[in-house]
């Protein structure tokens, strides 16, 4: 191989740049939009900045009431998931049995489908069955989509540990609950915590399956989506969505450092 | 284990017989817990159905049993006079669904969704490729995360930016308009099927706005397939005399093609199932997941709404078929 094309072109580097930038800035211009002192456009450059709505979007109970509701289904959701989760992927991992390839395709399943057939399919069975819009419904909703996400880290943990440590334990006389909570527990801790955020923000910004499932309940992605079709005070808005992003992306980020597979993050092979 | 009990109720009788068992085992004792593990591992299918049991029963009945009642609802029809859903099976929903206005949705979405597509996998490729091949081992973490981190961040968050973006007044118009390039914008926005009355409610404002959305979806397995092309095929490729161009046209791309299938089956479905941008963004012609949306709301028609999910159901069941048939799976 010459030895030019062991460096990128400038053109390619150009070009990933100019990739990595248009995923950004569009996040910077809601930060932007924020402070600007123009309530019913978006004006660029803004004519002015202000910081009176953080004031008002901190006044306003509408957006409190979001931002709890949003919370305790996120919150519901992620444990439900975190429980079926991670049994399911126990067993999927250590035993081989009938219909073992279907578990991981039913798992996948409410994620895979476009939002709107999720969404549509679970409102259809709860007003077949009368069952009254709530924050229960939402919950039940989330989690459905969630399952998948903390079964994933979980699986892929077990996959990397070795089932040997589980003999050891019982072979050092252990009981199942000890094995549990001294060997099995402290090895999946990060998966499950990485599982549980990932599960958690994926909850707190949904909108889709959001709609089809909530009655007079609005969520925080909700209150945003409603709060578009108003034309003033557009900057309460972004300044929500500031919050949405924070709330979402330091959980992630973190869940990201959790669960490093060391043989991914190896530097490059020497050439 | 409580938490189980929210929600439905099948799971829950399960998730307390566990934690009830477990209580016990831990209450009475080492000699009663030893022997409820000695139980259970003499049992081992015992143990097998208690850790498949809660999350089975859970996506069994609660997710397949309402697909169920969703393609059944598609087999019953709304009586128009008193807008009540009349549930005998038949195919008028069906009838209704293939109307000429109906399939002019379907396409409509399919192309914007076969759009998108070609659009995230030309922005992905550079990007994917440079991550592969040229980045340092800290670079390439940088970008892994900058690629990731809006695919987990608010989907609706990064929509309402475009909205401010693609604005009248707003920044890409001023940007271009300090460059000189807005005659261009205004002749874009007046190629007949793409163009519209400003770039928000135009398909070029739409399309945009997707393949922003869509494209870490379409970059990591692009990135994951180079990732796996070993550094001597290219080198034999040169060997042999290849120009760098037919080395990418001949051995790199064949190699990442699956990686770009997988991608794909991310952007294609996102799209046909959407309808938040469709709301916001476009001209007044309908998509698949806005007609949902409207149907089952406003229109009341969950029937129609129901048959019209069956669409991109479908679709994507044939194009997750042809995507296996390209090696896609594996390259997940």
């Amino acid at each position: 191989m010459s030895a030019g094309m062991q460096r990128a072109g400038l053109g390619l580097k150009l070009v990933t740049g100019a990739v990595v930038a248009f995923l950004y800035v569009p996040l910077a211009i809601i930060f932007l939009y924020a402070f600007t002192t123009q309530s019913a456009g978006f004006r660029f450059p803004p004519p002015g900045l202000t910081t009176e709505w953080f004031g008002i979007a901190f006044r306003n109970p509408e957006i409190w009431e979001a931002l709890r509701l949003s919370l305790a289904v996120a919150g519901v959701a992620t444990l439900v998931a975190l429980a079926l989760g991670s049994l399911l992927a126990a067993a999927v991992a250590r035993t081989r049995f009938f219909g073992r390839e279907a578990i991981s395709f039913i798992v996948i399943l409410p994620i895979a489908l476009p939002g709107i057939v999720t969404g549509l399919a679970l409102r259809s069975s709860f007003s077949l069955l009368g069952v009254p819009f709530s924050m229960w419904t939402l919950a039940i909703a989330h989690a459905t989509f969630c399952v998948v996400i903390v079964y994933n880290n979980v699986l892929a943990r077990l996959r990397r540990s070795s089932p040997s440590i589980v003999e050891a334990s019982a072979d050092l006389g252990a009981s199942g609950l000890q094995t549990f909570r001294y060997v099995i527990l402290p090895n999946l801790a990060t998966a499950l915590l990485a599982g549980a955020i990932l599960a958690f923000a994926l909850s707190f910004d949904e909108i889709i399956v959001t709609t089809f499932t909530a009655g007079q309940q609005r969520t925080l992605p909700i209150w945003i989506f409603n709060s578009l079709f108003r034309p003033r005070q557009r900057p309460v808005t972004n300044v929500v969505a500031m919050l949405v992003i924070a709330m979402t992306f330091i959980p992630i980020m973190i869940a990201q450092i959790l669960t490093r597979d060391p043989a991914t993050s190896r530097s490059r092979p020497p050439r | 284990m409580g938490v189980v009990s929210f929600g439905a109720p099948p799971p829950s009788s399960v998730g307390r017989r566990v934690g009830a068992a477990m209580s016990v085992a831990a209450n009475t004792g080492t000699s009663a817990a030893h022997r409820a593990s000695a139980f259970f591992f003499r049992h081992p299918v015992l143990k097998l159905l208690l850790f498949l049991l809660p999350g089975v029963l859970w996506l069994g009945v609660v997710y397949l049993g309402s697909l169920g009642s969703m393609v059944s609802y598609s087999f019953w029809r709304l009586e128009e006079f008193t807008g009540l859903v009349v549930r005998d099976f038949g195919f008028t929903t069906y009838e209704e669904l293939f109307s000429r206005a109906n399939i002019d949705i379907i396409l409509r979405t399919t192309a914007m969704a076969a759009a998108v597509t070609v659009g995230c996998g030309i922005l992905a490729f550079p990007l994917a490729y440079y991550m592969s091949r040229y980045a340092s081992a800290r670079m390439k973490t940088v970008l892994y995360l900058a690629v990731l981190m809006p695919l987990w961040s608010s989907y609706l968050v990064r929509a309402l930016a475009w909205r401010q973006i693609l604005a009248g007044e707003g920044v890409l118009l001023w940007v271009l308009d300090k460059l000189g390039l807005d005659p261009l914008v205004a002749r874009l926005l007046d190629v007949p099927v793409i163009g519209g009355p400003s770039l928000v409610q135009s398909y070029i404002g739409m399309f945009t706005v997707f393949v922003y959305l869509w494209l870490p979806f379409m970059v990591l397995p692009i990135q994951a397939a180079l990732e796996r092309v070993p550094l001597s095929f290219l080198e034999a490729s040169a060997d042999l005399g290849a120009k760098p161009w037919l080395t990418f046209r001949r051995v790199v791309f064949p190699l990442a093609l699956p990686g770009l299938v997988a991608g794909s089956i991310f952007t294609f479905s996102l799209t046909l199932g959407d309808f938040i941008i469709p709301t916001f963004f476009g001209t007044s012609g309908f998509f698949i997941g806005l007609q949902v949306y409207v149907q089952q709301g406003t229109a009341g028609n969950l029937p129609l709404a129901a048959a019209f999910t069956v669409v991109p159901m479908a679709i994507m069941t044939v194009y997750l078929l042809v995507a296996r048939k390209l090696g896609a799976f594996e390259a997940l």
